[in-house]
């Protein structure tokens, strides 16, 4: 569970600053699921790194089952990205050199697998995502929808608690989208996974139970009875 | 995955890494044929001190120069001629120490003595002069008789005709001990025809000759050579490694000193040291403990060495190793800016790395392996081209002079001694200034040894880390989130 309290972030340059977060409190249960929007700067993707303790906050706290992600040594703040949080990206990050069943094994690289292990849980979490029969196929030969499929897998391959997507289907047309978005809530109910995701797309916000606004670092929740 | 990792991002970067890899090459190269050429200078420097001292020895011990008594007239050979029958045929044989400076026989023992001597061995330089050739008187030729006067009661006569007409041939003599065959001038010479001396031929009239005197006075085994009036068997004949000999005649040390009237009298110790990197320190035992005398070693002669070989050394020394020390910090440098800035145009990946759960350290080894792996192919590209410029050098062998300046040699009549004896045959100049100066000629190589692979792989490796320090360096200190926002 996730407990946010006071979260502040100010990002300084020289001598100019821009608050990206202001005092947010924000509470996801266990098997939550969250969209977050907001117009652009807002603070959308300040506020998915402070969850995925890719960056602290100026002030404030981030709580993950008890945690402090904000004050947590770097090294165990690695080993909690390592093992308990998944990231999806807009634009997929894959490495390009490597191929689909590579890059889906660099997220298991952290926890020490032996290798055969590894490929086994790759190319599984690969068929889970409909790309077994392209495992050996580099991210330069497939498409975007399938790329973020590999990115996906990437994220679950090691049996996170929390999955964070900043955008997933940003850079995807309408159809790729809805087939990302139906990939992403089956496996969600699947996994049981605490689901935070940001997007500008409203079509997807409506399908999620829970909606958070961001503007000017100020976060406003609402509950969405129709999801 | 760290090698699968590596090889594909080699690949990928191929063009990048190929430039990473030859600039370490060529630096590399430049090293090691920078260094072989002056492993070759060295050898070709050693090979002329050899032609001088003979193999093995590491330094002369010869008697100091003294300053002339007030007064004293300085030593000169002298000849003395009868005035015998008109036309008839004088000759005047004299067999001189060079430079007239000598050692007491026992100064080789007490050399020998000292902490660090292997081993030490006598000799006595000697010239041999004769001077042959007829006088002949002139003849008085009386003025007529003036008038008035009474015959015989003439004028002044006059002398007409007469004169002299000689001829000065001399050659060098050098008296080495027969029991040390292993130890001064004779070893920088190798017998191409009869026999060296036997350890029991000590006092015998035997006699080696080195092959371009042999071949100028048309010399042989079995034949005699007559040194001041004794005549010795020639039982070898012995051609200088480097063209010229120390000397042009080789005979037993009491021979030589028995001829030359210098009993247990020695000019040049000859000695070996026990290690050659201590040779400074023997020099200075024997500077202290064995008094009145010079101590001359491979490195002080070194000094003595001009022309195209001493220019040649000198220029691969400073010029070749500074400017192959600024290519290859140059290489480094490039490699390093190169390598930091594939990582800039790798941020978003070492950042999705990172928030995956990739350590700091584990994504620098990944860096720094990669330039390893650049460096390394930089290694042996360099040693590759460094080892055919090498061996380019030995094929062509260019041929290089060596100059042996006079300072060393053993002076000119009343020069005193102090120092080595350097002589070739026929000499120069005067009967006791032969040898002032010799010019050798020396085929470079450039040898590549073990040592100079050792460096260049040190170097690879080294170049690589210094490249993958920069790139590591900044990828450690990248963060996740400034890496992913710096995309969005």
């Amino acid at each position: 569970m996730y407990h946010l309290r006071g979260v502040t972030k100010t990002y300084r340059r020289g001598k100019a600053s821009v608050q990206a977060l202001d005092g947010v409190d924000l509470t996801i249960e266990d098997g939550g699921r969250l969209v977050i929007q907001g117009p652009t700067g807002g603070g959308k993707s300040t506020l998915l790194q402070m969850l995925g303790g890719l960056d602290r906050p100026t002030a404030g706290q981030v709580e993950l089952d008890g945690t402090d992600l904000a004050t947590l040594p770097e090294a165990r703040l690695t080993r909690v990205r390592s093992e308990s949080i998944g990231f999806v990206f807009q634009s997929f990050n894959l490495i390009p050199t490597l191929t689909a069943q590579e890059n889906v094994e660099t997220a298991l690289v952290p926890l020490k697998l032996k290798a055969k292990d590894r490929r086994e849980r790759a190319a599984e979490a690969l068929g889970s995502v409909g790309l077994g029969e392209r495992r050996g196929h580099l991210p330069g030969e497939m498409s975007g929808g399938q790329q973020q499929r590999v990115a996906i897998a990437r994220a679950l391959v090691k049996r996170p608690k929390v999955l964070l997507a900043d955008e997933p289907t940003g850079n995807l047309d309408e159809s790729m989208r809805d087939e990302i978005m139906d990939l992403l809530e089956g496996l969600w109910k699947e996994h049981g996974l605490t689901f935070v995701m940001v997007t500008h797309d409203s079509a997807i916000a409506k399908r999620a139970p829970r909606l958070a606004t961001i503007r000017k670092g100020r976060l406003t929740v609402t509950e969405n009875a129709s999801a | 995955m760290f090698f699968t990792y590596l090889r594909r991002e080699l690949r990928r970067r191929r063009k990048a890494a190929l430039v990473v890899a030859s600039g370490l090459a060529l630096g590399i190269a430049l090293v090691i044929v920078v260094n072989s050429v002056s492993a070759g200078m060295k050898q070709a420097q050693g090979k002329v001190l050899e032609s001088l001292y003979g193999l093995g020895t590491d330094m002369t011990v010869t008697k100091a120069q003294e300053e002339p008594e007030e007064g004293e007239a300085p030593q000169r050979p002298r000849f003395r001629f009868d005035a015998n029958e008109d036309g008839e045929e004088q000759a005047s044989d004299q067999l001189m120490v060079q430079g007239f400076q000598t050692l007491g026989a026992s100064t080789v023992d007490t050399v020998a003595r000292q902490d660090g001597v292997a081993d030490a061995v006598g000799g006595l330089s000697l010239t041999n002069l004769k001077i042959s050739g007829e006088f002949k008187r002139g003849e008085i030729e009386a003025a007529p008789a003036e008038p008035g006067q009474k015959p015989g009661e003439g004028g002044q006569g006059r002398v007409r005709g007469g004169g002299a007409d000689f001829g000065v041939n001399s050659f060098t003599v050098f008296g080495t001990d027969v029991t040390k065959p292993d130890l001064g001038p004779l070893t920088s010479s190798t017998l191409t025809k009869g026999r060296t001396f036997k350890d029991s031929e000590t006092d015998a009239k035997v006699a080696v000759v080195d092959s371009a005197y042999a071949k100028k006075e048309d010399l042989t085994t079995g034949d005699e050579i007559s040194v001041k009036g004794t005549e010795f068997e020639i039982v070898g004949i012995a051609t200088a490694d480097k063209g010229q000999a120390p000397s042009n005649v080789y005979i037993p040390l009491k021979q030589a000193q028995t001829l030359s009237d210098s009993k247990d009298k020695i000019t040049t110790v000859y000695v070996k040291a026990a290690d050659s990197q201590q040779i400074a320190a023997v020099k200075d035992a024997i500077q202290e403990n064995v008094p009145d005398t010079t101590v001359t070693t491979s490195a002080d002669l070194a000094k003595t060495v001009s022309g195209s070989l001493d220019t040649a050394a000198g220029l691969a020394s400073n010029v070749g190793k500074w400017l192959s020390y600024a290519v290859l910090a140059a290489a480094f440098l490039v490699a390093g800016l190169l390598t930091s800035s594939a990582v800039s145009r790798r941020v978003r990946e070492f950042g999705t790395l990172k928030a995956l759960g990739w350590k700091s350290g584990r994504v620098t080894r990944q860096v720094v392996g990669e330039a390893l792996v650049n460096g390394l192919i930089g290694g042996v590209l360099g040693i590759g081209v460094g080892l055919a410029g090498a061996y380019a050098v030995t094929a062509v062998s260019p041929t290089l002079t060596a100059e042996l300046g006079g300072g060393l040699t053993g002076g000119g009549p009343g020069g005193g001694g102090g120092g080595m004896v350097v002589s070739g045959p026929g000499g120069g100049g005067g009967p006791m200034g032969q040898a002032a100066e010799r010019t050798l000629d020396i085929a470079l190589s450039a040898p590549v040894g073990l040592a100079t692979i050792v460096l260049a792989a040190s170097l690879a490796i080294g170049g690589g880390l210094i490249a993958g320090a920069f790139g590591g360096w900044r990828a450690s200190r990248l963060r996740p989130a400034d890496a992913l926002r710096r995309v969005e």
